[in-house]
């Protein structure tokens, strides 16, 4: 293809050797998902997107809708973006990205309002600040403008997911030690309660969700030592 | 008037940007490097955070609300565009930082110089989003109180990374474990800090 030959300013060539002859769930396109659940987490690794992520994580329920959300947010801009690519002109491209993300939020946002109202009035504002999540743009930037369709599809779906995980987890723990539910349902039983175990309030507080980021932060590092920061 | 300075205490500490509701973190964590930067960027923040409210004030007032195209003429009472109102805020702040780089750097060199490449990333900060969606969740009665709404936050929003910078400039001596080291500590430290920022809370306004 001779699109392939074009240069790109924010993609080595690398990516674009052979393309057309990989199979859809090729070793790199597979690598594209699952990099980013551990090597290359987009919260612990990447330092993106961290802004709307640790508010909605008091309970397992807002962040999961929260990530489903951003799923869908990152793989539908992720596409739009690729096949734009070669249309967009580079100085209006953040205008462009921010268009398409936007009318992506609304979508969901307009979804969720309509189907769950009790968890988009929980999410509040933090459905329209995902537009600003710099996970979106930061892949977009890196990754959609210089890459296929499908692969950006699948780099989309893996940070996405990466991201949801993490939320995920801080949620888990959020929700078992400050209420002692999982999504609603009581989880810790009553004989221990009546053994003098107490609900810790603090997990509730938001300080919490970021110390229990840093203690992640920590365990992901001390297992997977190649990541420490020289500093 | 009393009324205008209990707002502007209230969103400086008591709903901090960074330490209430985590907005901006990406950037606060980004550039917290060195406090020289973080000033530079703080006041950035300031600046466009206390232009873009009052701005979607007026958009979200005079557009978007239901029953806000009033002024039209009868027959648009009855219309809502507030679907729309994540994409024009957007807008707005994307036209305003824009706006805002290009006058900088007419007027004074030496400030565009200093907060260079900040300008246009601002766009994409949580917090500048983040107050204008805040100032539409909480219904203003006029342009001047979400405008004290937007500066509280941005010098809230300054307070919060120049300190947190002061500290990663200190810290850089001390021998945190190799693990924690850069992100970990920095995250954990800023939840001691949200943790101090919450003894606020307390405080009726």
């Amino acid at each position: 293809m001779s699109k392939n030959k074009r240069k790109y300013k924010y993609a080595p060539k690398i990516f674009f050797i052979n393309k057309d002859r990989e199979p859809l769930f090729s070793k790199k396109n597979r690598a594209l998902l699952i990099d980013p659940m551990d090597d290359n987490n987009p919260i612990t690794v990447q330092v993106l997107g961290i802004c709307s992520a640790l508010a909605i994580t008091v309970q397992l329920k807002p962040a999961i809708v929260m990530s489903l959300s951003v799923v869908a947010v990152m793989a539908a801009s992720n596409v739009i973006i690729s096949i734009l690519r070669d249309l967009i002109p580079n100085r209006i491209r953040i205008i462009v990205q921010l268009v398409v993300v936007a009318s992506m939020v609304i979508l969901v946002d307009q979804v969720l309002r309509a189907f769950a109202y009790d968890v988009s009035k929980e999410l509040s504002i933090f459905i329209g600040l995902i537009i600003t999540n710099c996970i979106v743009m930061g892949r977009l930037e890196a990754f959609a403008l210089g890459n296929g369709v499908w692969r950006s599809f699948l780099d989309g779906i893996g940070n996405a997911a990466g991201y949801g995980f993490i939320l995920i987890v801080v949620a888990f723990f959020r929700e078992l030690f400050g209420s002692g539910k999982l999504l609603g349902y009581q989880v810790i039983p009553d004989f221990i309660y009546d053994m003098g175990y107490v609900n810790n309030g603090l997990m509730l507080l938001s300080p919490m969700a970021l110390i229990t980021v840093g203690l992640f932060i920590w365990f992901q590092r001390s297992r997977n030592r190649t990541l420490i920061e020289k500093n | 008037m009393e009324a205008y300075l209990n707002l502007f205490v209230k969103s400086i500490f008591i709903e901090n940007m960074i330490f209430a509701y985590f907005l901006g973190m990406c950037s606060y964590l980004a550039v917290s490097k060195t406090v020289k930067t973080a000033v530079g960027l703080g006041f950035a923040v300031i600046f466009v955070l206390a232009i873009t409210v009052p701005i979607n004030f007026l958009i979200d007032n005079y557009l978007l609300k239901p029953g806000a195209l009033k002024w039209l003429g009868k027959e648009y009472e009855s219309i809502d565009l507030s679907f729309l109102s994540f994409i024009m805020f957007i807008a707005v702040i994307a036209s305003m930082v824009q706006l805002v780089e290009m006058i900088v750097e007419r007027f004074s060199p030496e400030l565009y110089g200093a907060l260079g490449i900040f300008l246009p990333l601002i766009a994409v900060n949580c917090a500048i989003l983040g107050g204008s969606l805040f100032m539409q969740q909480k219904d203003f009665s006029g342009i001047t109180e979400s405008a004290v709404y937007g500066l509280g936050s941005g010098i809230g929003w300054l307070l919060a990374i120049v300190a947190i910078a002061a500290i990663r400039e200190k810290i850089a001596y001390s021998n945190v474990p190799a693990p924690l080291r850069g992100l970990g500590i920095t995250f954990i430290i800023t939840g001691l800090m949200a943790l101090g920022f919450m003894s606020f809370m307390g405080i009726k306004l």
